[in-house]
This record gives structure tokens, sequence and C-alpha cells, in this order.
């Protein structure tokens, strides 16, 4: 009893943002996952104003030319400065995951949550949609969505938010469903609440810590997605820079030892995923440290 | 029938709504083709007459229930249509290679279960040593590494600077010969047939595809393995098992390990989505003639039917995996089996 | 000495720090003796029997202290060593049995073993010895439960599976840790006796840890009394009973229901039982209630035309076990479930015509509430204690919720400088205050009570329990209360209702229920509940009086 007392008091004390401050002394590794997050949202946003070079004007002189202090990532096959591209392709590929992941998070949330709370007839139909996304491995579908739909970017965006959808629809509908007959949902229909009051004012902001964790995780995922798509040459067309298209170009001259071509947009594609994954995990550590894996 | 039985039957049903939805997707999706399909598969120098008799042959002037129903007699027939670039029919192409896309799955996942498994456990073991450290370092690095950057890495390091592995092309050096056919893996048929030099140039193509595949799928898999080993390890169970003075061994492996793989099977369907996917992606960067870049040849030369067809046939796969862990499931967990 | 505790220390080690959670405990226990370990949540009694058996959680870890079974020295013993103990000289049962099996391993398997571990049985004998092992805990048909997963078995037969995996290898000493919360009154009864018999029979000692000063008075031979960590008491169960040396103790001892306690005396010091309200008109008619849950095979009955009135300022109890179908009833009757027959009247007007799903546009849904069984589930765990309070005022009346926020705060003893923490930030008891505010926000005229002090300690269940009648005095509401526990419904309801498998068996007032029962299930019941002896009248009133005129 007393230890129960003294958490809670402590917690009173120190409040959410003390408690984040607490999580984030505690573990330096999701310190740094925001210090890289912020890296990256500052680049995408800057993007052509801190580039060196045109990252699209070629100059055959200086094709294919290693790492240097001019050119700190080298040049590709046709001159041009690849630090530039990296940089001026982040904002497309980030671009590219948020809006997919958007898109996934509010039409994904919708579903699961009226399956969730309603259930019956309308669980079965989105539960029997979602099953069958799920049937597909989901990279081969969104190839096949964008082969079907056309090879542009929007249907990128769209195929990656389709294979997305069922994460969002089954966590939505899992933390909804184990709340629907929770004492505080009852509490909120004796209260005068109508169905959609207690699934919007009462369960739904509850749900949504454990779907932010979902996001971020997802969101790595997502770019990686999106960067695989491109790395076989849907979506996004050169010479439009983009990370996964990059390493595509770049793969033919590994075997020939000029790395750097496919090395540093790898990296930095790694780099926004490793951010993103590692902030859910922080993020996971936030809303409920229990689920500290 | 025993119980088990007829849940196994039961779970076999249970696939075909899965198979349905995936064959009403793919519908859609071909019938979703840029353009028009007939002009489409009639070729640029197409006449309006011409388009017009293949629209008819292709059945596509008929009502879309009596176009879906023929999609589904010729799926049953065998028929996925043929490839455009090649005039192959899909289904004979896909055959042939799919072997190879098998071998290299199975090799990789082979290799990620025998590192990821007992590093998971061993990480939950002893949760908070070293080892707990570096396997959650393995999986938050792991699920961060694209694919075909790995891929990419691999080639560069072993191939062009160390020279270890062989050069980044198909599954065998052309100074061998393709082992007789039995099962369509190189290696196991090369062994087969005695022939060691081959099976060892045909295990030097596969290891770099093999291990990047494996270093996807091994963070999942890890991270399943450990968590759930943790939450066995902290179930009651145990702590009844240790109150009764059970060995260590038993209590770790005979009462927690068993509890704590029925979560880990469950993974393993998620894994298999990756893999197929991720398949495509190590095909390429290692001109593995599988299915995957099959796929992608031909969405280089915008054959749409083709990539449908390989489309429609890796969703088929993945839904009888799906069955195989879902029966697996049944097998292990004594719970499913009421009603 | 068989068992010799002395100056035990156990502290966890957690995110701020070292926390100690037992203090320099010691105690005794000899052959043949069952000893009771009483305190409430977070006293560190179970803690200490983790510490005697070794098996605390990774971190926690024996301080200080000495404990000696048998003349060996425990603390000094390698895991090794522990390990060849635990189960042959020392078992442990433990709570929530259902958990503490294996739940995919047959339970015949499971005995096995243990048998085999202590070599107690071979592979070939094993079979026979664990057969013996479930004949000896009463389960019947043992060849087939032999093959029976835990699934498959009620809560009362898993915790017979966990007493003969204890008892299998024949330990001297058993150790048991609340062996009956979450188990039905009558299955706790059955499984406290099997463990009594068998411990007696076999010469066995024994430790009962529990938060239930009855339970220990019933079984056990010396009473150890913990709070925070430490023993503040110990004795025999009678000499404890009537002569409380220690204020904690007499706090919880008249905090435990117990025949003859009024309503007040469970409060130390007593308070004055407050007056029932006058009765009134009739104010809610449940006419032929049933309720079926599924279709053709599968269909279940929860409830079973069941009738009854409730008047205005009358507080009826609604008893039963878990199933019987007393929360299936109370739903209907708050409206947030059709019945599927019968008929419900508030004022003589029937109130089913309103399907549940539009209920909370009606204008009767202010006039009836609820109060939770579980305070810290039923709060919007995002809500200040003052958002959840002001939730129903918004939406059922025209007043302004900030003014009767603070007015119901005050109504039910809530600190107003609380009413802007989140739930997570109060205590049982406070959360309790804040349910019951919220309950009554909207001025009902029925509240039901669904078990509201159930998962409270006994201490804030009596505060509870007082705070409840003080309101019905000063506000005339009806209270249905619904609870598993005959003996905390006696002291608020002026009748009573039993119900068993979904129909009522017996229905009186409350007096003629508990003294001449005359279905034989209410007798069951009645007789299942452990009972703390008879407190002394006469020398507790000599301390109360003695307190009070130090007190004035």
């Amino acid at each position: 009893m007393a230890l129960a007392e003294n958490s809670a008091s402590e917690k009173a004390h120190r409040g959410f943002g003390g408690h984040v401050l607490y999580v984030l002394s505690e573990n330096p590794i999701t310190a740094v996952a925001f210090g890289l997050f912020a890296l990256i949202v500052i680049v995408a946003i800057l993007g052509p104003l801190i580039t060196p070079y045109d990252p699209l004007e070629s100059n055959a002189a200086r094709a294919l030319q290693a790492p240097s202090a001019d050119h700190w990532f080298g040049t590709d096959s046709v001159g041009r400065d690849v630090f530039s591209r990296v940089i001026i392709a982040t904002r497309l590929d980030m671009m590219i995951s948020v809006a997919a992941v958007a898109l996934s998070f509010v039409v994904g949330s919708i579903v699961g949550s009226i399956a969730g709370y309603w259930g019956g007839w309308m669980d079965a139909v989105t539960g029997r949609f979602v099953d069958t996304i799920m049937a597909f491995p989901l990279f081969v579908l969104a190839m096949g969505i964008v082969a079907a739909m056309g090879n542009t970017v929007e249907n990128i965006i769209y195929a990656t938010a389709i294979i997305n959808l069922p994460f969002y629809a089954r966590v939505a509908r899992a933390e909804v469903r184990i709340r629907r007959e929770a004492g505080f949902a009852q509490a909120a229909r004796l209260a005068g609440n109508t169905d959609i009051q207690v699934l919007a004012l009462h369960i739904f902001p509850n749900a949504l810590p454990p779907m932010m964790v979902q996001i971020s995780l997802n969101m790595g995922w997502a770019i990686l997605n999106a960067a695989g798509l491109s790395f076989i040459g849907l979506g996004v067309r050169p010479p439009t820079a983009e990370w996964g298209i990059m390493v595509a170009e770049g793969a033919n001259f590994v075997v020939s030892g000029e790395w750097w071509l496919a090395f540093f947009p790898g990296l930095a594609l790694m780099i926004a995923v490793f951010a993103f994954n590692l902030l859910g995990d922080g993020l996971r550590d936030i809303v409920d440290p229990r689920q500290r894996t | 029938m025993t119980p088990r039985t007829r849940l196994i039957l039961f779970r076999v049903l249970q696939a075909i709504p899965a198979l349905a939805g995936v064959i009403l997707v793919s519908f859609i999706l071909t019938r979703m083709l840029p353009g028009d399909p007939a002009a489409y598969f009639a070729g640029p120098a197409a006449t309006t007459e011409s388009i017009a008799e293949i629209r008819a042959a292709m059945g596509l002037d008929r009502s879309l229930p009596v176009q879906f129903l023929h999609y589904v007699l010729d799926l049953f027939s065998g028929d996925l249509g043929n490839s455009l670039s090649t005039g192959q029919p899909v289904l004979e192409e896909l055959a042939r290679r799919l072997p190879a896309s098998l071998e290299l799955t199975f090799t990789a996942l082979l290799l990620s279960c025998g590192i990821a498994l007992p590093l998971g456990i061993a990480a939950a073991v002893n949760q908070g040593s070293w080892i707990d450290h570096v396997c959650r370092a393995v999986v938050t690095a792991g699920v961060s590494l694209p694919t075909f950057f790995t891929g990419i890495v691999l080639v560069y390091v072993f191939y062009y600077l160390l020279g270890w592995a062989p050069s980044p092309l198909g599954r065998l050096d052309f100074v061998y010969l393709s082992p007789p056919d039995v099962t369509g893996f190189y290696v196991i048929d090369a062994l087969l047939a005695g022939d060691m030099e081959t099976a060892w140039g045909a295990a030097r193509q596969l290891i770099l595809p093999a291990t990047t595949l494996a270093l996807f799928t091994l963070a999942p898999l890890a991270r399943m393995a450990r968590a759930s080993m943790l939450q066995a390890l902290s179930s009651d169970y145990i702590r009844t098992a240790r109150a009764a003075g059970l060995r260590e061994g038993q209590v770790i492996f005979g009462y927690a390990f068993q509890n704590a793989m029925l979560p880990v099977i469950t993974t393993l369907g998620m894994v298999f989505s990756f893999m197929l996917g991720a398949n495509v992606l190590v095909e390429k960067v290692f001109a593995w003639p599988g299915i995957g870049s099959y796929a992608v040849e031909a969405l280089v030369v915008s054959d749409y039917a083709a990539v449908q067809g390989f489309v429609l046939a890796m969703a088929i796969l993945f839904v009888l995996l799906n069955l195989v862990i879902d029966i697996l499931y049944t097998v292990v967990d004594p719970r499913t089996r009421e009603g | 000495m068989f068992l010799d505790v002395e100056n035990l220390n156990v502290t966890f080690k957690t995110r701020r720090g070292l926390v100690s959670a037992v203090r320099d405990v010691s105690f005794t226990l000899e052959k043949g003796e069952t000893l009771g370990i009483v305190g409430e949540s977070g006293s560190g009694k179970s803690v200490s029997s983790y510490a005697i058996m070794r098996i605390l959680d990774r971190n926690g870890r024996i301080a200080n202290g000495r404990v000696s079974f048998d003349d060996m020295d425990l603390t000094a013993f390698s895991n090794r060593e522990m390990r060849e103990l635990r189960g042959r000289e020392i078992s442990m049962v433990f709570q929530n049995p259902r958990a503490a099996l294996n739940p995919i391993r047959k339970v015949g398997h499971q005995i096995e073993d243990v048998l085999r571990r202590h070599s107690r049985a071979t592979k070939y004998t094993a079979r026979k010895k664990a057969i013996k092992a479930l004949e000896a805990v009463r389960i019947s048909d043992p060849e087939k439960r032999y093959d029976a997963y835990p699934f498959e078995l009620s809560g009362g037969m898993c915790q017979r599976i966990v007493i003969a995996i204890a008892l299998a290898c024949d330990p001297r000493l058993l150790i048991a840790d609340e062996p009956t919360t979450g188990l039905d009154v009558t299955t706790q009864k059955v499984v406290m006796d099997l463990l009594a018999e068998l411990t007696t029979r076999r010469g066995m000692s024994s430790i009962l840890i529990t938060h239930d000063l009855g339970l220990a008075a019933e079984y056990c031979d010396r009473i150890v009394v913990m709070k925070d960590g430490e023993i503040v008491e110990q004795g025999k169960p009678d000499a404890l009973f009537a002569r409380p040396a220690n204020a904690y103790t007499r706090r919880l001892i008249s905090a435990t229901p117990r025949p003859g306690a009024e309503i007040g005396d469970l409060v130390d010091p007593p308070l004055p039982s407050p007056p029932r309200p006058e009765l009134g008109a009739p104010l809610l008619q449940v006419k032929n209630l049933s309720k079926v849950f599924g279709h053709g095979d599968d269909a279940v009955t929860a409830v079973d035309d069941i009738s009854f009135d409730i008047r205005e300022g009358e507080t009826l109890g609604l008893v039963g076990e878990s199933g019987c179908g007393k929360s299936t009833t109370s739903s209907m009757v708050m409206r947030l479930m059709d019945p599927s027959n019968g008929e419900i009247l508030l004022n003589g007007k029937p109130m089913t015509d309103v399907p549940a799903a539009k209920f909370a546009r009606d204008p009767r849904r202010a006039s009836l509430q609820m109060v939770f069984q579980d305070a810290t589930d039923s709060i919007n765990p995002r809500f200040t204690a003052r958002q959840a309070i002001a939730d129903p005022i918004r939406r059922l009346t025209d007043e302004k919720p900030n003014g009767r926020v603070e007015e119901l705060a005050t109504q039910v003893g809530l600190p107003l400088t609380l009413l802007d923490r989140f739930p997570h930030q109060l205590s049982g008891g406070q959360k309790a205050r804040v349910g019951i505010a919220r309950a009554l926000a909207s001025r009902p005229k029925l509240l039901i009570l669904d078990e509201p002090t159930a998962a409270l300690d006994v201490s804030i269940q009596a505060v509870v329990l007082n705070l409840l009648a003080e309101l019905r005095a000063s506000l005339g509401v009806s209270y249905l209360f619904v609870s598993h526990d005959l003996h905390v419904v006696r002291l608020l309801c002026d009748r009573i209702i039993v119900m068993r498998k979904g129909r009522i068996v017996e229905e009186g007032d409350t007096a003629s229920i508990m003294d001449n029962p005359t279905d034989d299930y209410t007798k069951t019941l009645l007789a299942a509940t452990p009972m703390a002896p008879r407190a002394d009248r006469d020398e507790v009133d000599i301390a109360i009086t003695a307190k009070q005129a130090i007190a004035e």
C-alpha cells in the first residue's frame, strides 16, 4: 500500500513532462533517436537551401569521383554530386512515407475503431477485408498495386498506405475492443454519452498511445517499402533523386569498386529507418514501461 | 475422426476465404491495368479491329462477373495468362523459376531461425547481461537495414574487397553444369548426384543472398523470441515449477520455452510475408534467377500481366504457408483443440 | 524450532533505487503448527514467504536475516541445494491457480515432473503415483483428469492440482499464498478444508498467507499481522481478536465484517450507525426478467424469470457467486443491456420500451446510476477527478459543473485539492470516492452498487460502506447492492435476494435471511464465509470508552 501511495504522489509531482524527461535521461538512446529525428526533419524542410551543388546537374568531366573535400559523397556516373542528391532526396522520401502512414492511420483507426466498438457484421466485413490484404505478402501486393494503378509517386503512396492499413486497423480494433466494456466506458454511457461520444471522447483517446507507437514503428517500415519499390524501378523515375533509386543506380558500380554511389543513399535510408524505430521503442517506454522489450 | 484431425480440416477450410479474397483482388488488379487492357495486349501496332478482336477473345466485352468466372476457371486449369514479352505461359515460367526462390528462402529461414531463436532465448534468460544487449542491438539495427542495401554492402566487402564470394550473378558459375533435377535445389541435387564440386559451387553462390535475406528476418524473430520468452519466464506457472524444485533446465526448456514458442510460430506468418517481399529485392541484387527477378524483369518491360501472375502465385504460396503455420499451431497448443 | 525466521530484510532494486519490502521480520513455526500471516496489499506478507523459499524476482534479494529450517540455514544454501529442498521439504501453493499451472502440459505430467525430479517415482511408476496424488486431493475420476489440460478444469479443480503438485513429495512445510483469492466462497471453503485436513493428517506445518483475518482465524493456530513490511502483532486468534494490542490490528479487526457488528462498528473508533431512510412507494419494479445469450444450441440463460421491487429509500441486496446472473441483472436494470424478456418499471412506468442503445439520451438516465466494482478501471485514465465527476453533470443536468463538482466532492469526503489529479495519482479509497461522487452527480433515485468494495482493502471497505450509509441517510436514495458476500451485504441492506444459476432461490428481510435461511444454498453460502471469532463486546467497549475519554 505504502509503495503504491508513494509512487502515486511522486508521479503527481513529476507529471507527464517529468516522466518523458526521466525516460530520456534513463535511456540516452531514445534521446539520440529524438535528435536524429529532428535532424531528418530539418534536412527535409531546408532541402534545396543546404545543397552545395544542383542535384540534377550532370558533368561528364567529374563522373565517378571518389569522396573528396569538394564532393563529400563523391559523384555518380554522370558527374552529379551524390551529397546534394542524398540531401534533396530526404524530402521526397519523407513525404512519401508520412503521407502513406497518415493515410493508413486515419483510415485504419476509423475502420478498426468501428469494428472494435460495434462488432457484429461491421467487424466481420472489415475483418475479412483486412485479412484479404494480409493474405498477400505485403511488399508483393504493393508491387501489384503500383503495376496495376500506374507507375507514379502518388500510387506508391497509395500502395504503401494500403499495405500498412491492416496494422492500424488491427491495433485500433484490439485497443478499442478491450476498452469497450471497461468500467470507464460503462460509466460514460451512464453519464449520458451516446455511443459515438463514448467511442470518440472516452475510448479512442485511451487507445491513441499504443497507436502512436505503431505509427513510429511503421514509419520506418513505410520508408523501407517505398524505397524498395523505387529500387525495383517503380514510382520515382530517374533523374529524380530518391534514396532507393540511387542505391539501384549505384548497385551496378559496386562490383567494380565504386562503392560511394550506393553506399551514401543507402546509409541515409538506414539512418532514417533506424531513427524512427528507436523513436518507436522510446515512445513505447514512455507510454507503457512494462512492454519494454 | 479425432478432434485434432477435425480441427486441422477446419483450418484447411478456413484458408478458403483467404484464397477467394486473394483471387478476387488479383482479378481486380489485372482489370485495373493502365489504359485499355485489350489495346495493351494487342501491342502498339494494333488496328481498331484487331483490338476489338482481342477484346472479344479475352472476354473483356462481357460483364465483370462473367469475366471473373472465366478468370477463375482459367486459374483452375492452371492458366495465369501469357507473358507479353516472351509469349510464354506465365505459370510455366514461374514453375521453372520457383525452386531457385524456394532454395534461397528456406536457406535464409533456417539461417535466421538458427541464430535468432537461441539469441532471443539467451537474451531473455540472462536479462540485462551482455548477450541481452547484443540481442537488443541486433534487433533494432536489423529492422532498420534495407535488404537491398545490406546485399550491396555484402557484395562490396566479400566479393570486391575480400574476394571470398563468387561474383553475384545467379545460382551457379558458368564453369559448372546444373545438377540433374531432383528437388530443384542445386546444393541438394548436386549432393544427391555425388558431385561435391558443384555442390560447393552452388553453396558459395547461395551464401551471400541467403545471409542478406536472413539478416532481414533475424530481427523480428529474435525480438519475438526474446519478448515471449521473457513473458513466459515471468508467468505464474514458472514460479510454481521453481517452487516445486524443478531443475533450471527443465524450467527453461520444458516449461518456458514450449510456451514461448507459440507466439513465435504466429510471428512466422509475418516473417514469411517480409521474406517473400524481400526475396524480390535480394534476387535483383544477386541476379538470382527466381520468380522475384522474373517479376522485376517483367516490370522493366511493362509486362504487367506477368507481374500480376507473379503477385497471385506469391499470394497463393503465402496462403499455403500460413495454413501450414496454423496447423502447426493447432498441433502444438492444446487450447486450440476446443471446438 | 522447526522454522525460525530471524530479522528478515528483503529489498527490491527498482527504478527509484532500493525499496525495502520486508523489515526485521521474525517469527517461528513449530512442527504441525499452522501459522497465518495476515496483512493488506503491500504489507510484505507474500514477499516474506518468497524469501523463505528463495524464489524472489531477480530484482529482489534477502538483504539481511536468517531463515533456519530444521536447523539448516536456508539463506546460506546454494541455489542447487535450495532446488533439492523445494518441493521435497517445503512446498508452496499460489493464488490464481489457473495461471499457476503450465497451460500446455497435461496436469498429470506436471505432477509427474515433480515426482521424478525428487526421485519419488521412476518413468514406470510415475503415472500410477501421479494418479494417487490426484486421488489424495479428491479429484473424481483421476484416470481421466490425468490427461486434462488446465484450461479444461474449473478454478477450484486447478487449485487442487496445484495442491497435488505441492504435496506430491510429502514435504514437511507447506506455504499457501492467498490460496483461495479469486475463488467463490463455497469453493474457498472446500479448498481450505482440504488443505487443513491434508496437512493435519500428514503432520505437516503450514503457513497461510491471506488478507482475510476471518479466514486466518478459522484455520490457523497462530496469527502474525503485518503492515508496511513489518510485523505489528502476533498471537493466538482468540486472544488477538479479544485484546488486540496494536492500533493497526485493532483497526483491521474492527473493519472485518463479523456477526453482531453494525456498520458503524467497522471503523475505529466506531461511529453511530446512520438512520435508515423512511421507505416510500415502489421505485423500481422488475417483472419476469430474463436474459438469454446466444442462439439455438449455444443459448445460455443467464437470468431466468426473476421479479423483485425496490421501494424509495430502500436498500436491496443481490447476492450470489460468480456466474449466478447478478451482473447481468444489474446491467439490465441499469439499462446498459436489453432483456430478452420481462419488464422493468421506474415509478410505475415501463423503461424497456426505450432500447439500451438509445437510453443515454432518455430523461430517466439521470435517475439510474451506478458505482462500479473496480474504481481504477471505471475512471477514464485521461480524465482528472474533476472532469470525471463533471461529465454526467454536463450531459444529464442543467446545472453548472464547477460549483456542483465541489459540492459533490465535499459530500463524499474527497479533499478539493485532489480534484485536479488523474486517477493514477489517487489511492484506491480516493478513487472509490470519485466513483461515488460521479454516480451521485445527476441526483439519481436509484444507485446500483456493483461490488463497490471488492477491490479494496478491508480498512478502506469499512470507510466506504459507512460513507454509503451516510449518503443514503442524507439523500434518501435507494440502493441495489450487488455482492458475493452476505456478511457485507447484511450491513447495509433492508432486504436480500439470493441468486443461483440465474434464478432467485431466496428472498426476505436481512434478519430472517441471516438468522433463519430456508434455502439450502443460502445455508451453504452463509456457512462457507469464514468468520472471525465474536469479539468480547465488553472489553472492546471498555477500550473504546477509555480511548474516547482520553480523546475528550
